[in-house]
């Protein structure tokens, strides 16, 4: 028996007809991205919903599918198909009304069994954050990771890749959810971390190999990363956006929403500050997910690493923190320049702040 | 009846320097005719007209006679009106109006108009500078090239405003009226731009000065309108007085690139290229080459505003000079070398929309291609990054103590200087930034907590060897400062928050 059995030919047919239909479902959306239910049709009904004008074609490619070609070439791309007949398949998924049927992996399959048995949060947001954005998922990520809480996300730009490298960092293990093929990087500038995730944990889509993104597909992949979670947290986000969609399958499916807190002059932090209005949980650290995920106390977060600081340059720290420059944390620490330099250079030596490559510095995220 | 031959000694301006151009004047009887050879280009050419006229029109004979004149050495290409005094003087020595005694060593540079009046020439001090060389005793030159002619020693310099006075003097019946230089202006700096009126930016001046002690290339990243170019402004204000023979050098640049006031510039130049400018006007070069704005630079500062605008190939085209500090250009069969020893002061933003960190909506992707803008192999150059921020308002107003002068800053530089000079004797070195590899790790004593220090950021902070080196040369300016003889753990660590280490992963 080869791996890719993990699915039935039923289910591996249906998730081919959303292959070839994928491109026409974009079409007959036009500008919208979502579609709700149809993806939860039949597959009668689907192809009859979205194939127009190709139906007679799209029914004979269809008619030709084979389910022992199918496989033979999910080996060759090294995916494994997971469908919802299988006792891997995550149960917490099975709550969507429209479930993806088969789950096609890329990485380590034991990431399955731990979805299934232990919670997971997703940390989503912005493709655009601030360093600010950047600072706090790449923390939730690495303290969620180090406390053995799964993180998913979905391998974007910004939030979502800081939130999956913070993860790898802590020693966890990531779950990135595609819009695509689960072997394709996308976007391609994230191939090393593609790589990275499946090595240490799981690249999954509802989409066969060879399938590359749409427009509905993101929102489709996101309603899958908030069907994986008990816990939704968006870090940064506009308002409106694509996290903000994925906060909404969360609440839908009655699991926890949770924001992290921004400037209310930013526009990045419209999103999450209007979710917190609504009642999200409010994240000011990697304590208030644990605090939410298993009750309060329950898992205390991991200590810093770093070292303690000593009395004098704690001033400096506590400034760093706030943002400030060189000459404002020379003001408040009362330093001169050449002081706060060597002060910092100090810091930077202990681990507490790393260099934001242009001449500033940041706190480490911890 | 035989012919007469007379030779006249100019010399004519290449790149920076001149070479000696011998002007033979040969007038024999046959129809009359006015032939010019030795490779002339147009103006040279058109000089035979404003020579006739100008000869006539200064109540002098034109001889109506076959004449023929060579520029020597014929192989070389000539450029230029400089010449016309020098052919007319030949034709008067070679047609007996003055005596051919006359012009043994004496070098003429001038452009003639045609009523014979003098007018000057670029590069007036370079052709001095080559005639006192060739052994000249003194220089025939129009009145307003003459006091910068006059600022080379040992040469006998007049001027003169027209065709006949050149003629009248030439037969030793005038009295020759010597130039003396302009005369070198008191030691005032009054009109500088004071390091006191910038307020706040104490860490940005701090990096000023540093720059300023050691010769280092400096980096300013910030938004827009919070004071860089105006800091920059400043830093001539701050470097040592150029001593005389800087200062020569400094005039002969300018001089040549037809920018000369005619007197010594006694004030370091600063020069700030609009980021249009092509590589060559940054470099130099050009069919007849002229000094670039590295040149003109030289022993002063260069300043790059919006440095990831500048075009990609004239910012790689600056790698060279900022390495050897000379321009090297090919022209035909002959290699030219410009001097190009500024400090460079560059400046950029953090992201293409500029806004501070709040403000901005760039996305990744937007900043990585801005980075990417910025040529590498310049960054490699620039041994300190500075953050500049915008001054909180406050502050701004007046409130807060007021920096140091500019003096008082200069102070501290000179005396870091001269440590340096004491310790570079004898290397082509003139100061901590000019220091190669080798030389750093042979001229720079580190104390044991320091090496150290250095040894821990190699393997922290993934400081590379050339990297480690720009550390160590910025420690030891800092040291030279603080007036230590050896560079101390503290030194160090200052100079590793300037270092521009990790761009390479950053703009990758």
């Amino acid at each position: 028996m080869t791996r890719s059995a993990e699915a039935c030919d039923t289910c591996l047919r249906r998730s081919r007809l959303l292959a070839h239909l994928a491109p026409r479902i974009t079409g007959m959306l036009g500008r919208r991205v979502r579609a709700p239910g149809l993806l939860a049709l039949s597959d009668h009904d689907l192809l009859a919903a979205a194939a127009g004008e190709q139906y007679e074609q799209l029914q004979e490619r269809i008619g030709a599918f084979t389910a022992a070609a199918e496989r033979r070439s999910l080996d060759e791309a090294g995916v494994v198909a997971v469908c919802g007949h299988s006792a891997l398949y995550p149960v917490s998924l099975m709550e969507l009304p429209d479930a993806p049927t088969t789950l096609f992996c890329v990485g380590r399959m034991d990431t399955l069994a731990s979805l299934r048995d232990e919670p997971a949060v997703a940390v989503v947001g912005t493709r655009r954050p601030s360093p600010y954005g950047n600072e706090v998922a790449y923390g939730l990520g690495r303290g969620l990771g180090a406390s053995g809480v799964t993180v998913v996300s979905g391998l974007a730009l910004g939030i979502d890749a800081t939130s999956h490298r913070g993860c790898l960092d802590g020693g966890g293990v990531p779950v990135a959810v595609l819009a695509c093929g689960p072997e394709r990087a996308y976007p391609l500038r994230h191939r090393t971390l593609h790589g990275r995730v499946a090595a240490s944990g799981l690249v999954l889509s509802e989409l066969p190999p060879g399938t590359g993104a749409h427009r509905w597909s993101f929102p489709a992949r996101n309603r899958i990363m908030a069907g994986l979670a008990r816990m939704t947290v968006v870090v940064e986000a506009a308002d409106p956006s694509g996290s903000l969609i994925t906060a909404e399958f969360a609440r839908d499916l009655g699991r926890a929403v949770a924001a992290v807190p921004g400037r209310i002059t930013a526009s990045m932090a419209q999103g999450t500050n209007g979710l917190l209005r609504d009642g999200a949980v409010p994240v000011t650290g990697v304590s208030d997910v644990l605090d939410e995920l298993f009750g309060v106390g329950v898992r205390p977060a991991p200590t810093a690493v770093a070292a303690p600081v000593g009395p004098d340059l704690r001033s400096v720290l506590e400034a760093v923190e706030a943002g400030c420059g060189v000459d404002e944390i020379g003001t408040r620490a009362g330093l001169a320049a050449s002081d706060v330099r060597v002060a910092l250079a100090r810091l930077e030596a202990a681990g507490h702040i790393i260099r934001g490559g242009l001449g500033g510095w940041e706190r480490r995220a911890v | 009846m035989p012919s007469v031959l007379a030779s006249v000694s100019t010399f004519a301006l290449e790149g920076v320097r001149s070479h000696r151009v011998t002007v033979e004047v040969d007038v024999r009887r046959g129809l009359p005719a006015f032939t010019l050879v030795g490779l002339p280009d147009r103006a040279v050419r058109e000089s035979r007209e404003r020579v006739r006229a100008a000869v006539q029109n200064s109540r002098l004979d034109f001889p109506m006679k076959r004449l023929t004149v060579n520029l020597a050495p014929a192989h070389v290409r000539k450029a230029g009106p400089g010449f016309d005094l020098a052919i007319a003087v030949g034709l008067l020595a070679a047609s007996g109006q003055v005596p051919c005694e006359s012009l043994v060593s004496t070098a003429v540079s001038g452009e003639l108009s045609l009523s014979g009046e003098l007018r000057g020439v670029r590069g007036t001090l370079a052709a001095a500078m080559g005639a006192r060389e060739a052994g000249c005793e003194r220089m025939l030159v129009a009145h307003e090239n003459a006091s910068e002619a006059a600022l080379v020693e040992g040469l006998r310099v007049i001027g003169a405003g027209d065709l006949h006075e050149i003629a009248v003097l030439l037969r030793g019946e005038g009295e020759p009226e010597q130039a003396s230089d302009a005369g070198a202006p008191a030691e005032d700096r009054a009109g500088e731009l004071d390091l006191r009126d910038v307020r706040g930016q104490d860490d940005a001046k701090r990096a000023l000065e540093i720059a300023a002690a050691g010769g280092h290339n400096l980096l300013m990243v910030g938004p827009p309108g919070v004071g860089k170019t105006m800091l920059a402004r400043r830093l001539p204000g701050i470097l040592p007085a150029p001593g005389l023979d800087e200062a020569l050098e400094i005039t002969q640049m300018h001089s040549a690139a037809g920018l000369g006031s005619g007197a010594l510039m006694r004030e370091r130049p600063f020069r700030a290229p609009h980021h249009t400018i092509s590589a060559q006007g940054l470099v130099g070069g050009g069919g007849l080459p002229r000094p670039g704005e590295v040149t003109l630079a030289h022993r002063g500062v260069l300043f790059l505003d919006e440095l990831a605008e500048f075009s990609r190939m004239a910012l790689d085209a600056l790698r060279q000079p900022l390495e050897e500090g000379r321009v090297h250009i090919m022209r035909g069969q002959r290699a030219l070398e410009f001097p190009a020893n500024p400090v460079l002061v560059a400046a950029c933003n953090r992201c293409p929309c500029g806004r501070g960190s709040e403000r901005c909506r760039c996305s990744q992707a937007d900043r990585d291609r801005y980075l990417r803008r910025l040529s590498l192999p310049l960054l490699d150059r620039l041994d300190l990054v500075c953050e500049v921020r915008a001054v909180p308002p406050l502050e701004l107003a007046g409130a807060g103590p007021q920096g140091p002068s500019s003096a008082a800053v200069r102070k501290r530089v000179m005396a870091a200087r001269r440590r340096q000079t004491k310790r570079l004797e004898g290397t082509t070195a003139l100061c901590n930034g000019d220091m190669d590899g080798r030389l750093t790790r042979r001229r720079v004593s580190v104390d044991g907590d320091a090496v150290a220090r250095l040894i821990a950021a190699r393997e922290s902070a993934n400081l590379s060897g050339r990297g480690h080196d720009r550390v160590l040369r910025v420690a030891r300016t800092i040291a030279d400062l603080g007036g230590r003889a050896r560079v101390h753990a503290r030194d160090v660590e200052e100079a590793l928050t300037y270092r521009l280490d990790g761009w390479e992963q950053l703009a990758a």
